[in-house]
């Protein structure tokens, strides 16, 4: 049986990983690889960062960052930000990236999903989506609207509509990070994830709002989600606590989720 | 010195990290003559049967390949793809694959579960094995597959993994050892399975 998954992400701007509530208000916390090395010694299932300024900062996206992390870090991990062609795909890839995560570039040009596809395979391609409640239209059925350009930019595209199209085109995963609930640490979005987990046949990542495992733990037991991503409670200063990957699993497992357990590290 | 295939759709630089946390002396190589300088070979694998075995194919090392692992019986480690090629065929595009393993490579069914599986699966170990060493005979192990391997002689098969239909994870076959899931991305167990494999002799039959 598939274990439900921890996946660690951390923002990168100008080399340092940063913490932001509400896509906004950036604090310090370390260099990406020093961040990642001690997720993986705390047995994170998987990791996910984005070079947060390299669109805006119209640059690729830093491949150097991407091999240090691929140097220490024995689990998947997902690289996205400022990546706009098969080209820098194939560079994170070979960096040493498993999977690339493309968001704003996908609703802009949706084809890249396919090429992206067709070229490493689907498993490659996170489709990733920032979701916020909104009135429900003939449009937004769902009562949720697909935003781009760090939740600034609204597409007028329906959440559940765009991650079933993301699937078709080719995404191996899709990640609902919920903007109503980002840096809140008030629980994911249970609503939008069940029901694009629902919509959609491969793998569902929940993200945004986790503050305490109580928040994993109504994922997993009320959605079919395969994942949940967690940032704060792991690592930001501004929390009351920070959690440890070990508790956060040995709970989850005592509540019947499958995880994957803490190993005896020998090597 | 284990020599990494390092072919297009390979992830190469995944495995020779892994091997660098382990102290393992390793290059990445591509020609019949780095094939035959290497005391270990590891066939890593990402994408399709065909594209790997177009890839092999074109850098024209299969007669040395198979030279050194079949008759000089070297120590030879295949990774996801790396271990559908070793059967006869793929239903992945129907391809001929090496067949050095009887058996053939088959697709998961569609349902119950969503295809390609992704994520962390239990494999259970079916007996000892030097390149079992030290690990637990259950463990959880990352895998990306849409496919899986079924071999004719299940005496091959040294770990099994449920994911609807229940298959065949790591196949041991004398100097040959091949897993559906990425020992470099398995976290502390997988680097312990790598580092077993670093240390098997030349000729090993288990």
């Amino acid at each position: 049986m598939l274990t439900k998954r921890l996946i660690a992400c951390f923002d990168v701007k100008g080399g340092r990983v940063t913490k932001a509530r509400k896509f906004e208000d950036n604090i310090d916390i370390d260099t990406p690889e020093a961040l990642a090395q001690r997720l993986y010694e705390d047995q994170i299932d998987e990791i996910i960062f984005y070079d947060i300024t390299a669109s805006s900062e119209k640059r690729r996206i830093d491949l150097d960052t991407v091999r240090r992390v691929a140097r220490h870090v024995f689990v998947p991990f997902t690289v996205g930000g400022g990546i706009k062609s098969l080209d820098d795909m194939y560079e994170v890839l070979k960096a040493g990236a498993e999977k690339i995560s493309i968001d704003s570039m996908a609703v802009r040009n949706p084809n890249i999903i396919t090429e992206g596809a067709n070229a490493f395979g689907r498993q490659c391609m996170v489709l990733s989506t920032q979701v916020k409640r909104v009135p429900i239209t003939a449009e937004i059925p769902s009562g949720y609207e697909v935003a781009i350009d760090g939740a600034r930019v609204f597409t007028g595209m329906d959440a559940i509509a765009w991650a079933q199209r993301g699937e078709a085109l080719g995404a191996g995963e899709i990640v609902v990070n919920s903007i109503d609930q980002d840096g809140t640490h008030a629980g994911y979005e249970l609503d939008i994830t069940a029901r694009i987990s629902a919509a959609v046949n491969i793998p569902v990542i929940a993200s945004g709002g986790a503050g305490e495992i109580a928040h994993l733990r109504d994922l997993f037991q009320t959605t079919t989600a395969s994942a949940g991503i967690i940032s704060s409670m792991l690592y930001s200063p501004r929390m009351e606590r920070n959690f440890s990957v070990g508790e956060i699993k040995a709970s989850l497992a005592a509540s019947g989720i499958p995880i994957r357990p803490l190993v005896e590290t020998t090597v | 010195m284990i020599g990494i295939i390092n072919y297009r759709a390979g992830n190469g630089p995944s495995v020779q990290y892994a091997l660098e946390r382990l102290k393992a002396p390793s290059r990445l190589i591509a020609t019949a003559e780095e094939i035959a300088d290497c005391d270990k070979i590891i066939l890593p694998g990402v994408g399709s049967a065909g594209a790997t075995m177009d890839s092999l194919r074109e850098l024209a090392i299969l007669e040395t390949l198979e030279h050194r692992v079949l008759n000089e019986k070297i120590p030879f480690l295949g990774i996801c793809v790396g271990l559908q090629v070793l059967f006869e065929d793929s239903q992945e595009g129907d391809v001929t694959c090496l067949g050095w393993i009887k058996g053939h490579t088959l697709r998961f069914p569609d349902r119950p579960n969503p295809v390609p599986q992704i994520g962390w699966n239990e494999v259970r170990f079916q007996h000892e094995h030097p390149v079992l060493s030290q690990l637990p005979s259950v463990g959880h192990f990352y895998f990306v597959n849409s496919y899986y391997v079924a071999p004719d002689d299940p005496a091959v098969a040294l770990g099994k993994t449920d994911y609807g239909v229940d298959f065949c994870s790591v196949v041991a076959d004398g100097n040959i050892i091949a897993t559906q899931f990425h020992v470099e991305k398995s976290g502390p167990l997988g680097l312990r399975l790598l580092k077993n494999f670093t240390e098997m002799e030349s000729g090993a039959t288990c």
